[in-house]
C-alpha cells in the first residue's frame, strides 16, 4: 500500500518499476522516457494520452500506474519495428493527417486499437471509434483517410 | 497529478464490505475509476482511501436466465457493449453502451460505477430505470436490493449506505414483444438529453402504456405520466403532441453549458417524439 513495485511488459520488454498508488500512467511512461505519449485535457476526453492496456485503448491521464501490474502496456513509442514504421503511422504521413502534431500518437494508439479489432472497418466505424480523439488542425477527413488506407494496407500484407 | 491516497485490493466481496465499514466516507470503491479519479483531480473529492474492487473476479461476470440479465459491479462498458449474452438477450442495452463517452471511457468505466457515482448527465440510468433494473447491494448488514429508480437520489447521491458496495445490476428481460429505445443528444462528451421508452405496439398502437424516463437532462431521471396513452395511436399527430407535454412537464431541467432551461425543456419533448419514432420503427 501507498508505495509498490510493479512488474509490466512496456512495449514488449520487461519492466520492474517502483510506483506509488495515486501515481498516474501518464507520469510513468513519460518518466520512463516515452514522452511521445501527450498530456493535454487531463480529463480523458481528448484522447492525447491514448496507450493500450492489456490491449484495450485507455487515457493514461486517468489511469493509476498500478493498473499496468502484470499487464502489457503500448505506447507510440512501440508501434514502429526499428525503423521501419507501423502502417499506420507511414499512412498517417501519406495522408498528411496531422499538421501540429500533438494528437498524433493518441490517434495512432487509437486506431491500432480499433485494427487489432476490427481489420477491416469501413469509414463510420472508424469515425465511431475515434470521436473520442480531438483534433484541431485537420478536420478529420484525412485522419479517417489514413487509417482506412493502413488497414488495406496490413491486410492486403497479410 | 494526483494528491496521495492508498488502494486496498480487496480480494472477496466480504473483504470490501470490510474496508468500507473501516474506512467509512475516507474511502471510495474504485472500479474504472473514470468518474472518481477525474473528481479527485479536479479538486472536488478526495478520498484517502480506494478499495480496488477489480480484484474480486466474479464481479466481472455477465450472465442471463430466461427472464433476467445480471451485470456484475466490474463489467465494463466495453465488455457489456461486447458481450454476446447481452447480443442475444437485451441488445438494446449494447446499443447504448457502445455510445456511452469514448471508447477509452468504455475499455476502463464500469456500468456499476456509473450508477454509484450519480453523475446526473449519463445514459444508462434512464434506460435502466425504463427496463425496471434493480441493483444488487452488499454490507455490513448483509444483502438488499435495490430499483435503480429508488437507488439514485440526486445528483451525485445515491441510497448506497457507507459501508455497502454494488456487487451486480439485474435487468428483467422485456416481454419478447416489447420494444425498447434510446435516444439522446449530444454535443459534447456527456449527454444533454436521453429518452429511454420501452412499449408493447400492436397495428401502430401502445399495448396498455408506453413506459418513458427521460435522463441527463434534470438532477436525476424522471419518469414520464403516460398513463393517458394507453392504447393510443404511437403515430398520431396529437398522441405525440402529447407526449411531448408530458415529458417536459415530467422534468426541471439544469442549466449548463450544453444548455438553458428552455432549450433542454425544448430538447426533452423533441426526443420524447423521436423515442417514439424509434419505438415505431423498430422490430424488437
Amino acid at each position: 500500500m501507498g508505495r509498490r513495485e510493479i512488474q509490466l511488459q512496456l512495449n514488449g520488454g520487461d519492466r520492474r518499476v517502483e510506483v506509488e498508488d495515486q501515481m498516474l500512467l501518464i507520469e510513468l511512461v513519460r518518466s520512463l522516457g516515452l514522452v511521445g505519449t501527450k498530456l493535454s485535457c487531463d480529463t480523458q476526453v481528448c484522447g492525447a494520452c491514448t496507450v493500450l492496456l492489456d490491449g484495450h485503448p485507455v487515457s493514461s491521464c486517468t489511469t493509476l500506474a498500478i493498473e499496468a501490474d502484470g499487464k502489457p502496456v503500448v505506447t507510440i513509442e512501440g508501434l514502429a519495428d526499428g525503423t521501419k514504421l507501423h502502417p499506420l503511422q507511414e499512412a498517417f504521413i501519406e495522408r498528411f493527417a496531422f499538421q501540429c502534431g500533438y494528437c498524433t500518437p493518441g490517434m495512432i494508439v487509437s486506431a491500432k486499437a480499433l485494427l487489432d479489432e476490427k481489420p477491416a472497418p469501413d469509414a463510420a466505424e472508424v469515425r465511431h471509434w475515434m470521436e473520442g480523439n480531438i483534433c484541431r488542425c485537420t478536420g478529420y477527413q484525412t485522419i479517417v483517410d489514413a487509417v482506412l488506407d493502413a488497414a488495406d494496407q496490413m491486410r492486403s500484407a497479410r | 497529478m494526483l494528491r496521495r491516497f492508498d488502494v486496498h485490493r480487496a480480494t472477496s466481496v466480504k473483504e470490501a464490505v470490510q474496508l468500507r465499514g473501516l474506512f467509512g466516507e475516507d474511502a471510495a470503491v474504485f472500479a474504472g475509476g473514470t468518474e472518481i479519479l477525474l473528481a479527485m483531480k479536479l479538486g472536488v473529492a478526495r478520498w484517502p482511501h480506494l478499495i480496488d474492487v477489480k480484484t474480486i473476479k466474479p464481479l466481472a461476470d455477465i450472465s442471463a436466465t430466461k427472464d433476467t440479465l445480471r451485470i456484475g459491479a466490474t463489467a465494463t462498458h466495453r465488455s457489456i457493449e461486447r458481450s454476446e449474452v447481452v447480443a442475444r438477450v437485451l441488445p438494446a442495452l449494447a446499443r447504448v453502451e457502445a455510445n456511452v463517452a469514448n471508447v477509452r471511457v468504455r475499455a476502463a468505466g464500469t456500468l456499476a460505477g456509473n450508477l454509484a457515482f450519480a453523475e446526473p448527465h449519463a445514459d444508462p440510468p434512464a434506460l435502466l430505470i425504463a427496463l425496471g433494473a434493480r441493483v444488487i447491494l452488499e454490507g455490513g448488514a448483509g444483502s438488499r436490493t435495490v430499483p435503480v429508480a429508488e437507488l439514485i437520489t440526486g445528483m451525485y447521491e445515491t441510497a448506497i449506505a457507507a459501508d455497502e458496495i454494488i456487487v451486480a445490476i439485474e435487468i428483467p428481460l422485456p416481454a419478447r414483444d416489447a420494444r425498447v429505445a434510446y435516444v439522446k443528444f449530444q454535443i459534447l462528451e456527456r449527454p444533454s438529453v436521453g429518452v429511454a421508452a420501452v412499449a408493447t405496439m400492436r397495428d401502430g398502437r401502445f399495448v396498455g402504456a408506453p413506459t418513458m424516463v427521460v435522463g441527463a437532462v434534470d438532477e436525476m431521471p424522471r419518469r414520464v405520466d403516460t398513463a393517458q396513452f394507453a392504447g393510443a395511436g404511437a403515430s398520431d399527430a396529437d398522441t405525440l403532441g402529447a407526449i411531448a407535454e408530458a415529458a417536459r412537464a415530467a422534468v426541471e431541467p439544469t442549466a449548463d453549458l450544453a444548455g438553458s432551461v428552455d432549450y433542454k425543456r425544448h430538447l426533452v419533448g423533441v426526443f420524447a417524439q423521436r423515442a417514439v419514432a424509434s419505438l415505431v420503427a423498430r422490430a424488437s
